[in-house]
């Protein structure tokens, strides 16, 4: 019962039946079933295309090398937005084409429901992990994959939605329960159902304001020296702000925002501990290093941001500082 | 030509080394950097953009490693 309603609740979010959804023990199973299963359901010929955009989330583009598909990577605008016709021109025969419905990094929509029109018979797997707590998913997707942390639940749950009519195998051993092994984590499930349903009752009002306090952040960000504001300007996601600051060092910044008590993140790979820049910043172009990633969620208040911005600027300065790079 | 030798040094270093000694070569003249981090590329090319200097080749000095040369504009 408890797990028929979840699902339920999470189909009418994006617009599925419930016999359409399956859950998994975490957003990147999920990502990598919807990729290994949709290939598999619709593989031709010795080796199989994957067409996907260059600003996937890394779990759709490990699945896509691990089977061992000839990959096809659409390259990306400097807002990291795809061109619909480009994409579904590399698309054309593949066995499974995937483009996310927005980016993850640099808060960028991508033309999903243009692609989907366009494609065919190609399927097409949507991740719509950023976009669901905050506003329904593009239409037109025939696979659909979607982490539950990313809208604010707990670990343990992700989304699975398979598109009557698509051809999808399972890319496990034969499971009698469904089209993912072993049985779902109900307590996980059941709270990343309740957390949707309350994201989405109150999305409206507050993908408002958070769009709103965004924008103010872009605008003072884009009044320091040498700073990069990344993404498109519009059409967007309204919950995150990417910028990357010239001369600075991403993980200085990092520590330095936490001492003032600001969780942010970086793609720079300026420390050992991540030895690639974020393959999102290369593919559109941008400065990888010094690279900032403001998320605010429903909670964030006016005056968080305004602490934020008033930090912010002597956080960089002295970055520069300690690396000799002012005044350069 | 003038060459900077960035290896074994991570971001933002190549960068930083470039705008050092961007001023080192005349107007129009070129300058290399010589760097094995990973977001070298990347960097020098989002630098040369956002400094309006020419990004000009990636090529590799004669040990592999990667080899950014970049014309200065101004």
């Amino acid at each position: 019962m408890l797990l028929e309603a979840a699902t339920e609740s999470v189909a009418e979010s994006v617009a599925a039946r419930a016999d359409e959804i399956s859950f998994a023990p975490s957003g990147a199973l999920a990502a990598h079933a919807a990729v290994l299963g949709t290939i598999r359901g619709n593989a031709r010929g010795v080796r199989p295309r994957f067409t996907h955009s260059a600003v996937e989330h890394s779990s759709i583009l490990h699945a896509g090398e691990f089977a061992a598909v000839e990959s096809v990577s659409v390259g990306v605008d400097r807002f990291a937005r795809v061109d619909a016709d480009a994409f579904v021109s590399a698309a054309r025969g593949a066995a499974a084409a995937a483009l996310q419905a927005g980016n993850h990094e640099v808060g960028t929509r991508q033309p999903v429901a243009r692609v989907a029109e366009a494609l065919g018979d190609v399927p097409l797997i949507v991740d719509v992990s950023q976009a669901i707590g905050h506003e329904a998913p593009p239409e037109g997707w025939s696979v659909l994959t979607a982490d539950a942390r990313v809208w604010g639940a707990g670990p343990g749950a992700g989304v699975l939605a398979v598109r009557t009519g698509t051809r999808w195998s399972p890319p496990f051993p034969a499971d009698d329960r469904g089209r993912l092994p072993g049985a779902p984590d109900l307590p996980a499930i059941v709270a990343a159902a309740a957390s949707l349903r309350a994201a989405r009752a109150s999305a409206a009002q507050d993908a408002l304001r958070m769009r709103r306090q965004i924008d103010r952040i872009r605008a003072a960000v884009a009044l320091i020296d040498d700073v990069d504001v990344l993404g498109d300007p519009v059409d967007r996601f309204p919950h995150i702000a990417t910028f990357s600051c010239l001369y600075v060092d991403g993980e200085a910044v990092l520590t330095a925002l936490d001492r003032e008590g600001f969780a942010v993140s970086s793609g720079s790979s300026c420390t050992s501990s991540t030895l690639e820049p974020s393959h999102v910043l290369v593919a559109m172009g941008a400065l990888t290093s010094g690279n900032v990633r403001v998320s605010v969620h429903p909670g964030t208040t006016d005056a968080d941001v305004e602490k934020f911005l008033a930090v912010l600027p002597g956080v960089v300065a002295d970055v520069r500082a300690e690396l000799g790079a002012s005044g350069l | 030509m003038t060459v900077i030798d960035c290896r074994g040094r991570p971001c933002p270093a190549p960068i930083l080394e470039l705008a050092r000694h961007i001023g080192d070569v005349d107007i129009n003249a070129v300058i290399s950097v010589e760097a094995d981090d990973p977001a070298a590329g990347p960097d020098i090319r989002a630098w040369c953009r956002m400094r309006a200097h020419t990004f000009l080749e990636a090529s590799q000095a004669d040990d592999g490693t990667p080899r950014f040369t970049v014309r200065r504009l101004h």
